[in-house]
């Protein structure tokens, strides 16, 4: 239901800017969320500088999404645009890694 | 919390029923409540099943929900490989008895880029089991996440965590892994779930397939630490508390025939003690399917049940063979009263045979067994292991108070009388039934080697088999030793023949007596008469004597009278 939404509001409003649309699942306040989630926003204020959708979701408040999405290892980082889908674990502190899964032109 | 408090006021380990067959007896009461217990095996040994059976008969037998999460399966592959196994998931699942949640990650589209934790994992179980309130829960096969994640450190201890938390939650968990190199796991899961580890093997020997399970460890608790086979048929599985069994059971003074009624004889004349078991061991073609037969028949006559398990003919075969000695089985079979199974020793091990022999007495809960025959077993095991076999096969019945009939082939070979398997002497009866060859023919001899508890025949019997029927013949004890067959037939007619001779012999000396008699009488007769004649003679010639005297007397006086007279005429005369 929460994965819809943004999905189309996002394909409506910014649809030439929005490039990159990404998916962060976090567990909480946990340390790995945390830094994951800074992480991500400093790779995507440095390289995709308005052209992403970031969206961070926290599993524990929808703990079915856990199923519905296969979710084991968290954090993960979903892009789902550009195709094709990549899934990233981990806190995202390999900036170079997590650069290169999104096929980011540096 | 998986505690409780006995009477001696120390804890002792709860545990979980599983409800699998004999199981819960060699763990003595089933898998340790709230702990994980972690089943190890090959490819194919029985993991999941086992692990699925203890979650579907928890949800069915205890009404304890249970939450299945594979890593391997999906989730409906895996209702339909259970499904026939007689396991319906799907109308669990309806009824908010099991979950059943497919971990499905795709190594390829995942990139690791930093530290992570499985807490997704969590969620999802910990949602699960406060779902549906889950007090079992079973993960096939975590190992599988080696395979996905690349930084096994986190795996590690993730997986540490999660045991730990499983305990937390107080479920009584199973996870699955695949038998590992040198180790129990391929990625020694063992370190981590350590309360109960159970091995499975699936063991190919000769071809023959067998299936076993260890208890590798069990803390806190007693369990039996052999290997116990068990076996996976359409209603699940079965383990076979093999030894388990004490030599404590009650024996009954009950006398049962055999249906043979002179074999009977031999026994007292009242047949063989109920519960007991009784071997019948020959050579081949000796009629040891046919004693069989008549105690089945004999067994049946009696309304008690019987099981008849067939190594080498067919039941079809079995009836139609029995109708030629006048055993008619089909009827029993009608009405339920035998059941002949019959199946090809190679079917499956041993072990195997040992449990499928188990779970069919105990549905169809016969008052005799028999097992026809147990030589040949022999083809799947050694003999070490047939005997050891069979040995917990007659302990198992006779716990049970079922009379027990074995028969084995022996060979002509063997000047001993030892059966191949060794079991005569865990026996309580063995009657031997063996060929007596001579005079170019072979005939059957039956004898009881041994009887335990009452007095029998030491003798040897002739065993002949008719159209009517078994028949036991005393054998003709004659100076040459026994003789039987047509030798003891000649001989009790040359008996016959010589008995007739002996009485001609004596007429005919009775006759020459007589004749002798006659002889003699005769020869008295003529000496008689001879001695007349001699008399007659010496008669003669005294009468002849008289009659010269008389006539010379008369001479004489004749004589005289003439000369007296010339005297008187002419006295010249005289002279002259």
């Amino acid at each position: 239901m929460k994965k819809k939404r943004p999905e189309t509001e996002a394909k409506k409003t910014d649809r030439p800017p929005t490039e990159y649309k990404l998916r962060l699942y976090i567990t909480g306040a946990s340390p790995n969320s945390a830094r994951a989630i800074i992480n991500i926003r400093n790779i995507c204020e440095s390289y995709l500088k308005d052209r992403y959708d970031l969206q961070v979701i926290d599993v524990y408040q929808d703990v079915e999404l856990a199923q519905q999405e296969q979710l084991i290892a968290l954090p993960l980082l979903i892009k789902k645009l550009p195709l094709p889908e990549r899934k990233l674990i981990g806190d995202l502190s390999e900036t170079e890694k997590v650069l290169k899964a999104l096929e980011v032109n540096m | 919390m998986s505690r409780s408090i006995n009477k001696n006021n120390t804890t002792v380990l709860k545990k979980t029923p599983t409800g699998i067959n004999g199981f819960d007896e060699i763990t003595y009461g089933g898998l340790p409540t709230g702990r994980p217990t972690l089943i190890c095996g090959g490819a194919g040994a029985g993991k999941t099943l086992l692990s699925v059976e203890f979650i579907v008969r928890g949800a069915l037998d205890h009404k304890e929900p249970g939450v299945i999460m594979v890593f391997e399966e999906k989730a409906e592959d895996l209702e339909q490989n259970v499904a026939s196994l007689g396991l319906n998931l799907k109308k669990l699942q309806k009824d908010g008895l099991l979950w059943i949640d497919h971990v499905h990650v795709d190594r390829s589209e995942i990139e690791e880029t930093g530290l992570y934790d499985l807490d997704g994992l969590f969620i999802r179980l910990g949602h699960a089991i406060d779902s549906i309130g889950a007090k079992r829960v079973m993960l096939d096969t975590i190992e599988n996440l080696f395979g996905t994640f690349d930084n096994e450190a986190i795996l590690r201890a993730e997986l540490r965590r999660l045991f730990s938390w499983l305990k937390d939650k107080g479920v009584t968990a199973i996870i699955t892994a695949e038998k590992g190199t040198g180790m129990l796991t391929r990625h020694g899961l063992e370190e981590y779930v350590s309360d109960c580890v159970i091995l499975l093997e699936h063991r190919v020997i000769n071809q023959i397939s067998t299936r076993l399970l260890r208890v590798v460890k069990y803390r806190g608790s007693l369990h039996g630490t052999n290997e116990y086979p068990f076996l996976i048929d359409e209603d699940g599985i079965s383990v076979l508390p093999v030894t388990s069994l004490l030599l404590g059971r009650d024996v009954s003074s009950q006398r049962i025939s055999s249906g043979i009624d002179s074999l009977d004889g031999m026994l007292g004349g009242k047949g063989f003690y109920r519960g007991s078991s009784i071997l019948v061991s020959g050579t081949a073609g000796t009629g040891k399917t046919s004693i069989a037969a008549y105690f089945a028949n004999a067994s049946c006559g009696r309304k008690e049940r019987c099981l008849f398990f067939a190594f080498e003919e067919s039941p079809q075969q079995i009836v139609r063979n029995m109708r030629s000695i006048n055993i008619d089985l089909n009827k029993y079979i009608d009405t339920g009263l035998l059941q002949i199974v019959a199946t090809r020793p190679t079917l499956h091990g041993l072990e195997s045979h040992l449990v499928a022999i188990h779970k069919k007495v105990k549905q169809f809960k016969p008052r005799m067994v028999i097992l026809d025959p147990i030589t040949n077993l022999v083809a799947v095991a050694s003999l070490g292991e047939v005997k050891s076999m069979l040995m917990r096969l007659l302990d198992f019945l006779q716990n049970e108070g079922i009379t027990v009939l074995f028969t084995a082939l022996t060979h002509d070979k063997e000047n001993l009388p030892q059966t191949d398997e060794g079991i005569s002497s865990l026996v309580d009866a063995w009657v031997q039934v063996r060929d007596m060859e001579n005079n170019g023919e072979r005939n059957r001899g039956i004898y009881i080697m041994k009887s335990r508890g009452m007095g029998h025949s030491n003798q040897v019997r002739e065993f002949v088999i008719t159209s009517k029927g078994l028949e036991l013949i005393d054998v003709y004890l004659g100076p040459d030793g026994i003789l039987i067959g047509s030798a003891r037939e000649a001989q009790e007619l040359q008996e016959y023949t010589g008995a007739a001779i002996r009485s001609n012999a004596a007429n005919r000396k009775n006759r020459e007596i007589e004749r002798k008699r006659l002889v003699l009488e005769a020869k008295i007769a003529s000496l008689k008469e001879e001695f007349e004649s001699v008399q007659e003679e010496l008669n003669k010639t005294f009468v002849e004597d008289d009659l010269k005297k008389e006539i010379m007397e008369k001479n004489r006086q004749q004589l005289t009278q003439n000369r007296n007279s010339r005297y008187t005429e002419n006295g010249k005369v005289n002279k002259k």
